[in-house]
């Protein structure tokens, strides 16, 4: 069966592509900080030698549309483009292209539709900056084949938290029982508290310093009970308008598995956004 | 209530380098003219099928023809795709960020709970 070598969160800034590239007058204070950091987390992904990586996150209105909206999607297909003209605009976000691992993504929706998940698909997906600002940040390299999985955290009605982690938990039995000798990590993004579009937005701190403090507990700790007896559709509009992505971290707390504390632990408190890194290796160390 | 076309609007302007420029230079033409030529078409379906029933109402016609995001926010089009596309059209005319505050301090008498987004 597929080895399960990491299991890795984090936020997705979409502005690290442009602070860690750019020089002089351009380069922000804070970037050289935020690159040292990243550079850190991405050891953590580096060092467990994955195959294959499993992608999750959520598309922000790019392919996805009110007019026939998935609440979870699994992308089947040999290839898969990436980023989008509004991010290149607004972020400076380059085109990139993906190879995709197919066979594990025939597989994730088999039994993941067997196992009471009914999974929409795509065979021609476009991937957004959920989903690549990862990749830059943890493997830019880019050679790896993918399996993205997208989550509906966007567009109300949304699934419930505790649905987020349930599949979670169900990514993690499903890579494990995959018949493979790949090594695969399944790698997560999401948000802290965060406001986009609100009188909140793009503060000094993210929105909500305390939620922030509470999250990473829950994160770091592996705190499920607690984390879901707090959270709820209705409780994350207070932290920020945009803080329903923080159940993609829920999710991943459902592949770590309850109670398991992350292996690596790191955050940065940015101007509009706190960026947050956590690394599981489930078998215990890195072979 | 027509949110979903509101969003519709945002949505289809946003990702489309020329619209974003119509709507930024002539904002209520390019909101008449959208409403009849592109407000009834299923996104992935071909022209003859449109559908037959999608109009703005006239407070939703007026916020995007006066590009009005507080009012936008207070209709309920969804934020995320509010701030995108007014960032396209008028972040060039500011500091770095100025636009965002600028946004944020705009909605500043809005308090919890925010309008409903649900379309």
């Amino acid at each position: 069966m597929a080895e399960l070598v990491a299991v890795i969160a984090s936020t997705h800034h979409p502005f690290f592509y442009r602070a860690s590239t750019s020089t002089g007058e351009d380069r922000p204070p804070f970037a050289d900080e935020w690159v040292r950091k990243v550079e850190a987390f991405r050891e953590t992904l580096t060092k467990a030698r994955p195959d294959v990586l499993v992608m999750v996150g959520s598309d922000h209105f790019h392919q996805l549309w009110l007019d026939n909206m998935p609440q979870f999607l699994v992308g089947k297909a040999p290839f898969y483009d990436a980023n989008w003209y509004n991010e290149e605009r607004e972020f400076g976000l380059p085109r990139m292209l993906f190879e995709g691992q197919e066979d594990l993504s025939t597989y994730i929706l088999r039994e993941g539709i067997d196992a009471g998940f009914d999974l929409a698909f795509s065979n021609e997906l476009r991937i957004d900056h959920s989903i690549t600002c990862p990749i830059i940040t943890l493997r830019p390299q880019n050679d790896l084949p993918i399996v993205p999985i997208y989550t509906n955290i966007f567009a109300p009605p949304l699934p419930r938290p505790s649905r987020f982690v349930q599949l979670g938990k169900t990514i993690r039995q499903l890579v494990e029982s995959w018949p493979s000798d790949k090594r695969v990590a399944v790698i997560g993004t999401g948000h802290l508290s965060l406001e986009l579009g609100g009188p909140r937005q793009f503060g000094p701190h993210g929105p909500d310093p305390e939620f922030d403090q509470k999250a990473v507990q829950w994160i770091a700790s592996g705190d499920l009970d607690g984390c879901l007896s707090e959270v709820t559709l209705d409780s994350l509009h207070l932290p920020g308008n945009a803080t329903h992505g923080f159940m993609d971290f829920m999710l991943m707390m459902g592949v770590a598995g309850e109670g398991k504390k992350a292996d690596y632990v790191d955050t940065y408190d940015l101007f509009h956004t706190m960026e947050a890194y956590f690394t599981w290796y489930p078998n215990g160390g890195v072979a | 209530m027509s949110k979903y076309l509101l969003n519709k609007f945002l949505f289809t302007v946003d990702r489309d380098p020329e619209l974003v420029e119509r709507y930024r230079e002539d904002p209520k033409g390019m909101v008449e003219a959208w409403e009849s030529e592109y407000a009834n078409r299923i996104l992935n379906c071909h022209g003859a099928e449109s559908s037959t029933w999608l109009r703005f109402e006239d407070a939703e016609r007026e916020a995007l023809a006066a590009h009005d995001y507080p009012r936008l926010f207070e209709l309920g089009a969804h934020p995320f795709l509010t701030l995108t596309l007014f960032i396209a059209m008028f972040e060039r005319d500011h500091e770095p960020l100025g636009f965002q505050l600028e946004y944020a301090r705009r909605l500043g008498h809005f308090a919890l709970p925010y309008p409903d987004i649900a379309t």
